[in-house]
């Protein structure tokens, strides 16, 4: 049934849909109204036979969902920013112990200084976590993701985040195509827990692992993330043959017939790109798009495949390794070993700047005329920058950076975007 | 595609104007996408919301800096914020007072728009006559339908009722109409006290 929502009620939902019996979550912004929509519903009875758990915290959060998921439950949390980076030991616990928890990112940048708006900062920092990371593209995309993840953790007894772009998705209103309880409960299987705490058949999880055995057990969860490469394609098709739409996989192609130049992309920035993809193939310019769907685990072969043939890659990417550079961009080019291709690192939107088409044509002509230096930076204020690089290095009680910074804008921040 | 910016003050129901909008659009079968302007929202505080209209998918994500038509749920606004910024040449300005474009400051501006683009409502007033708060979205939104030809008010009034059930959905729909029929009129609706 077609319906004109927000993203977060799309989600919740969605999630409704797949039958939970444990919702834990702590609110945080840009989250929020998932967990608010997951709430309503079972009040309301929409969701049937889900408890949902209030708890004091994200850490709390996730420890719940743990303890929910052990004794068998199906399990779902959503968090974002600063609650992620609460719960972190949980997140390696749940798949440490292989624990099918679904859990939704609002993705959203990680203070100081506080911001609330969207980057991918977050995710990024519990990437080498265990879980597997699926990055929605559109609100469509994010309601189909979360039924396709119930499916995917149950199957490999693994815990999976579905990310979806903070306030871009989750408070975006779109038409949105949602499914019936008739086809979900066709494409998803009730739960059957690979390990259940059972006081009739008592056993523990958990339990420590010393030198002798640590690396065998790591290594096996190393390879269930692999096994997931192709799970993610076989779920994909398998949702296709049910519900007709080619959501999830382990990335999108767009226009890469004959491109010279690939963008590698994750999420929902991808739709603005396509968009100016579209005007630079309409000026004779052979360019494409790959939007990445699953972070983790990496594609590498099926990547390094499909860029074949591309003379130059553009990553672009929310998020950014201090002291180092791209992330995103680092896993495009362990793809690209050993072949001579141009890899260009861009660092875009962070902390919520606006991402536009006029940014992205002036960075794609540069990147055609063999301008643009590596690591770029899409859109930073060099002047700003240097200027307080000046007044850092010329007083060592300068102040604090952030504050100095926004005094020096000062009124720009009326603007619109 | 068609483009809306929303300006208003957080409390008066900025974000929900731009999903209502974009809900009537959806109703009319087309594509919409609104969205907030991703701020710490506060009661007061200067709240931008988006809407974008379309007869195919919609993929763009940046805010709208050219808008087809703005929305100014404040005038107060008028004087801190560049609420015309971007705004197109044959777009269309819909302004929430009972004022005259030359007390607003505005109408040397105003002028260089084609006649009927530019449209007070004192919609503030129509609320709190049928809603009985000075909430201006819904009204406003009856206007915008009628200034623009874009949406039918009956899309826009079935939208208002997604959002507001029951006797708030009456006065917000009669106030939608109210405003739909002072802007369909000659003289812009100037009855009743200035609204700033």
């Amino acid at each position: 049934m077609l319906k004109q929502i927000e993203g977060s009620r799309a989600v919740a939902e969605a999630v409704g849909l797949c039958r939970p019996e444990v919702i834990c979550a702590y609110p945080i912004s840009p989250q929020t109204h998932i967990v608010e929509g997951c709430a309503e519903l079972i009040r309301a009875g929409t969701i049937q036979h889900c408890e949902f758990i209030n708890v004091e915290s994200e850490f709390a959060a996730l420890s719940v969902a743990i303890g929910a998921s052990a004794a068998g439950a199906r399990t779902y949390t959503a968090t974002a920013s600063q609650g992620l980076l609460f719960m972190a030991e949980a997140v390696y616990n749940a798949a440490g112990l292989g624990l099918p928890i679904v859990m939704t990112i609002g993705n959203r940048a990680i203070g100081a200084p506080i911001n609330i708006w969207n980057d991918h900062s977050d995710s990024m920092a519990l990437r080498d976590a265990g879980w597997i990371q699926l990055h929605a593209e559109t609100n469509q995309e994010a309601a189909d993701l979360h039924i396709q993840a119930f499916k995917l953790a149950e199957r490999l007894s693994t815990p999976v985040m579905v990310c979806m772009d903070g306030f871009i998705l989750t408070h975006a209103y779109e038409r949105i195509a949602m499914p019936d309880q008739a086809q979900v409960d066709a494409f998803l299987p009730s739960y059957q827990p690979r390990q259940v705490l059972d006081p009739a058949d008592p056993y523990s999880i958990g339990a420590m692992v010393g030198p002798e055995a640590f690396m065998e057990v790591r290594y096996l969860a190393h390879d269930k993330l692999l096994q997931a490469l192709s799970v993610i394609p076989e779920i994909q098709q398998e949702f296709k043959e049910i519900f007709g739409r080619e959501s999830g996989g382990l990335f999108h192609r767009y226009r890469l017939e004959d491109a010279e130049t690939v963008v590698v992309t994750m999420g929902s920035l991808a739709g603005t790109v396509k968009d100016m993809v579209d005007e630079r193939r309409a000026d004779g310019v052979r360019i494409g798009v790959i939007t990445l769907c699953s972070y983790r685990p990496f594609p590498l072969d099926a990547l390094r495949r499909a860029l074949q043939g591309a003379a130059k890659v553009i990553v672009l990417e929310k998020s950014l390794a201090l002291g180092f550079g791209g992330v995103l961009a680092t896993d495009v080019r362990m793809a690209l070993h050993g072949v001579d291709t141009l890899v260009h690192t861009v660092i875009a939107g962070l902390g919520g700047r606006p991402i536009t088409r006029k940014s992205l044509a002036r960075l794609f002509g540069r990147v055609e005329r063999g301008e643009l230096k590596d690591p770029h930076f899409l859109d930073l204020d060099l002047d700003l920058v240097r200027r307080e690089i000046d007044n850092q290095r010329n007083q060592i009680t300068a102040g604090p950076i952030a504050e100095n910074i926004l005094r020096d804008i000062g009124p720009r921040a009326t603007k619109v975007g | 595609m068609f483009q809306v910016r929303l300006h208003g003050r957080g409390g008066q129901g900025v974000v929900t104007a731009a999903e209502m909008l974009s809900i009537a659009a959806f109703i009319e079968d087309k594509h919409a996408q609104a969205f907030p302007s991703f701020g710490s929202e506060r009661t007061g505080a200067a709240v931008v919301s988006y809407c974008r209209i379309d007869d195919k998918e919609i993929r763009l994500r940046e805010p709208i800096l050219e808008p087809d038509a703005v929305i100014i749920q404040d005038p107060t606004l008028l004087h801190s914020v560049d609420v015309f910024q971007g705004l197109k040449n044959d777009g269309y300005i819909l302004i929430n007072t009972g004022r005259g474009l030359a007390e607003l400051g505005i109408a040397e501006f105003a002028a260089r728009f084609s006649k009927g683009h530019v449209r007070q409502i004192g919609a503030s007033e129509l609320a709190s006559k049928h809603v009985g708060r000075p909430l201006p979205n819904a009204a406003l939104l009856g206007a915008f339908a009628a200034i623009t030809g874009l949406l039918h008010i009956a899309s826009v009034e079935r939208a208002i009722r997604t959002k507001f059930a029951g006797q708030v959905g009456d006065g917000n729909v009669a106030a939608a109409r109210a405003a739909f029929a002072a802007a369909k009129g000659v003289e812009p609706a100037t009855t009743g006290a200035p609204s700033c």
